[in-house]
């Protein structure tokens, strides 16, 4: 288990455009990495001969740093490769003494992980971001007003937008979640979507993570870090804050108490000590000022949740969990399970409780679904998709089967219901064996699989081993909804370590910057 | 407060407090492998040590022989011991993480590097003036940790269950080191005054008491005033009698409508050793006494348990009643034994 669950798809790929750099570009491009003796060799014949095939953030294709970056840069420049070098020794002290790592309990040496923290900021300009927020603020208002619907009228369905089937015969739809009102019809609370820059710098969705999306708190101790490590930066740039964001947090959960009362408790549900996210779920009850709870330290009576305190017990009115449908009671999901509270369920179902997230929402960010958020933003909400979605293709349909199996060596083919990168062609980077291969199994089954075209992430100079070099970013902002949509400007910006990589999980060597929305 | 929070916050704090007392009195220990004795004196020096903290057996059976420095080592940094110092820092850690968002951050980052470091002595076996280091070690630390808490933590009931388990785990230890240590003592004196002086200010000093003593009796060392001071002086912050105290206090700060009859007989546990006189201590012999009192404090941590800690259900608290009954078992049987 790592605390970004996500697995990151999208394979590398060639890009669109080619162009060749000149000489005088090769400078600029340099001196907007700051510090020319930083380059590994590796990495200077790379930009001698053509622009990287991505988008870059800092440097534009004709050379030039962009303007959001060139306060940074110019920092960057006069900066010595060995300060980076320390502070970054000394943000991995500062994180391990204070304990922001992954448990590896049971490790001889009683290590704990850290995840990677780089020291180069990853910057939005305010205009960019604005753009973003709005697109962001209606595709989460599509998804909730879809999961009401589809535990409702089915509105979608009947209209046959969406197939019936996909969504009713999804493992992720929950029955029990049939005919139940939430308060404010709000099923996503908290959600996660990922988003990543392609070759001609334009945004796309790659997924939403709708049922416990984690990292939010690796936001805040970044931001915390470097202003820890370079406050110096803070006085030059107008960095949008976003330490407030547990506030928002627990005013969202606030206003979707069953009854709506400024003095409702909430708790923090964690599956305990041991699990990998802990940290965040200890952080997030802590700057709420709440309890953070485990399953046992709760219990149902009188058809209501309380909790068991020193001076008796006490109700609970909303759970901010972070534990899995499958395993918050025991008496309707998964039997063996001991993370959760036997009876939820039911109380849940009377509405003397509210669960953020609902039960039920995994349905709504399944990969199958993905490709109906464009359409679910018409249907519900009458306007056109602002943020783009990864153009899919449904093998299922004769059309796209037909097409996916003619450009099989350009695509990224997912099983539907596979995660972590697993059942995956990644066509460009494939043998014609494997590609082959990939072809008997789609034609036995196509049902069972979608294409992608394969984008190529974009790229943030990042301090690694051979000195700044790029490496590939998505972004995870972070959506609160409740009476009203919050959110705090940017998110966790995750980026893959790995020269070429554009696996930007923690499990495999991925690591976090912190994200500036420069207002102004 | 969560009952599961104030369970760790207090196991948290008594397995600091424990790391500290056995660090002092190893440390003491090690100091007396410096004076001469015969080889049988320092022998029955570790198994009395062995026999104070209820580790005896389990040493016995892990190890045959009592050399004194594997002795040390086995205390100290044996991690398969869970009486050792490594497994008291390591449990009082497992706690405060459990419960890092109700600690204020430097209290846990206080405790969080106690146990990075703690990693640093594993490497090799420490000779007697690293092993020395490493008690100072333990001691500072631990001191680090009150210190943190005192300075930085609300008085509210967070505070309450982590002075409580100090307290408790304090008074339980005090009364361990003087039980063995003094009956011994007092049974066979030294023939010779010099060796006997040793002895008893290495007592002294294995709980801070020995200026202390100057302080209060401005005279020679005798055992029933060793008693005295570390049983019935009010003002000696290691004594029986102001531990007592600490705790029938904090059992007042925290009070639940179920918790009437654990305060009742803090307060009469307390009372009696604030107002109690030493020669009738000794009269009924001070093993009975220190015997009874041992299981007074073990009663009161029961009934503490039961009314704050754990209303039911399982958990880490389980795993720590568990443990620390293995640990009173042990000792029970060779308290009786003795």
């Amino acid at each position: 288990m790592v605390a970004f669950e996500q697995q990151q798809t999208i394979a590398p790929g060639p890009s669109a455009q080619q162009a060749s750099t000149p000489r005088d570009e090769l400078k600029a491009a340099r001196s907007a990495y700051g510090v020319d003796s930083a380059f590994s060799s590796q990495q200077q014949s790379l930009h001698r001969q053509e622009a990287p095939p991505f988008y870059d953030e800092m440097t534009g294709r004709d050379g030039m740093i962009r303007p959001h970056y060139q306060d940074y840069a110019q920092w960057l420049h006069h900066t010595p490769g060995e300060r980076m070098a320390r502070k970054r020794q000394e943000a991995d002290a500062l994180f391990r003494r204070s304990g922001i790592t992954f448990a590896v309990y049971g490790d001889e040496a009683g290590a704990e992980r850290l995840i990677p923290f780089d020291v180069i900021p990853r910057i939005i300009p305010l205009e960019e971001w604005q753009k973003l927020a709005t697109g962001l603020r209606q595709r989460v208002k599509a998804l909730n007003t879809f999961l009401h619907d589809i535990y409702h009228e089915q509105a979608i369905l009947k209209a046959g937008l969406v197939p019936a089937r996909q969504v009713l015969g999804n493992t992720q739809y929950r029955e029990e979640m049939r005919g139940v009102n939430v308060p404010n019809d709000i099923y996503a609370h908290i959600a996660g979507v990922d988003l990543v820059r392609a070759g001609a710098g334009e945004f796309y969705v790659l997924e939403d993570n709708l049922r416990v999306p984690s990292g939010v708190s690796y936001m805040i101790e970044n931001r915390k870090m470097m202003m820890r490590l370079f406050p110096e930066l803070f006085v030059r740039h107008r960095v949008a804050p976003l330490e407030h964001y547990p506030d928002l947090l627990l005013d969202t959960l606030r206003t979707v108490a069953p009854k709506h009362s400024p003095d409702a408790t909430v708790v923090v549900l964690t599956p305990g000590s041991f699990n990998s996210a802990y940290f965040e779920h200890a952080f997030l009850a802590q700057q709420m000022g709440v309890e953070l709870v485990e399953g046992q330290d709760l219990f149902v009576s009188n058809q209501h949740i309380f909790m068991r305190t020193t001076q008796g017990p006490q109700r609970v009115d909303v759970i901010y969990r972070r534990v899995d449908d499958d395993f918050l009671d025991p008496l309707a999901f998964r039997p063996d399970s001991v993370l959760g509270v036997p009876g939820l369920l039911s109380v849940y179902r009377a509405g003397n409780v509210t669960l953020a997230n609902a039960i039920g929402t995994g349905v709504a960010d399944d990969k199958s679904i993905y490709p109906y958020v464009p359409d679910m933003i018409h249907f519900y909400l009458g306007e056109e998709p602002l943020l783009n979605n990864v153009p899919t293709y449904l093998l299922r349909k004769p059309d796209d089967l037909a097409y996916t199996l003619e450009h099989l060596a350009e695509l990224v083919v997912k099983e539907v219901h596979g995660a972590g990168g697993y059942g995956m062609l990644i066509g460009p980077a494939a043998t014609k064996a494997e590609i082959a291969a990939f072809r008997t199994r789609i034609r036995a089954a196509p049902e069972k699989y979608i294409a992608q075209p394969t984008l190529a992430l974009s790229a943030c100079p990042t301090f690694v081993e051979s000195g700044i070099a790029p490496r590939h970013i998505d972004l995870r902002p972070f959506v609160l909804s409740g009476d009203t949509i919050r959110f705090v400007a940017g998110g966790l910006t995750r980026v893959a370590l790995k020269e070429g990589s554009l696996v930007v999980n923690s499990s495999q060597g991925g690591g976090t910057k912190d994200t500036w929305v420069l207002e102004g | 407060m969560l009952s599961r929070t104030a369970d760790h916050i207090f196991w948290m704090a008594r397995y600091m407090e424990r790391a500290e007392n056995l660090a002092r009195l190893l440390d003491v220990n090690s100091r007396m492998l410096l004076m001469p004795q015969t080889p049988q004196e320092i022998q029955q020096l570790w198994l009395a040590t062995l026999d104070t903290i209820g580790l005896l057996e389990s040493y016995g059976q892990q190890q045959g022989t009592v050399a004194p420095d594997q002795v040390a080592h086995y205390l100290a940094l044996d991690r398969a011991n869970p009486g050792s110092i490594f497994s008291c820092l390591q449990l009082a850690r497992e706690n405060a993480h459990a419960v890092r968002g109700t600690l204020t951050s430097e209290l846990w980052e206080t405790i969080n590097t106690t146990w990075l470091h703690l990693h640093r002595y594993q490497a090799a076996k420490l000779d007697v003036g690293e092993l020395a280091a490493f008690f100072e070690w333990v001691k500072l630390r631990c001191h680090q940790f009150r210190g943190v808490s005192i300075a930085t933590m609300m008085r509210d009931e967070a505070n309450y269950f982590l002075r409580l388990g100090l307290f408790l785990e304090r008074a339980d230890n005090t009364a361990r080191i003087l039980d063995v240590r003094y009956s011994e003592l007092a049974a066979a004196p030294r023939p010779n005054e010099a060796g006997e002086y040793y002895q008893w200010s290495a007592l002294l000093h294995s709980l801070s008491a020995f200026e202390t003593y100057r302080k209060v009796y401005h005279d020679l060392i005798t055992p029933a005033r060793v008693a005295e001071l570390l049983v019935l002086h009010i003002d000696m912050p290691r004594s029986l009698a102001y531990c007592t105290a600490e705790v029938a206090a904090h059992l007042e700060s925290i009070a639940n409508p179920r918790s009437r009859e654990t305060r009742r007989q803090a307060g009469e546990l307390a009372s009696s050793l604030r107002y109690g006189r030493i020669e009738e201590v000794l009269e009924q012999g001070l093993h009975a006494y220190l015997t009874r009192f041992i299981d007074k404090t073990n009663a009161l941590a029961e009934r503490i348990a039961a009314d704050f800690l754990l209303p039911t259900g399982p958990g880490v608290s389980a795993e720590n009643s568990k443990m620390a009954q293995g640990v009173e078992a042990t000792t029970a049987a060779l308290l009786t034994a003795l």
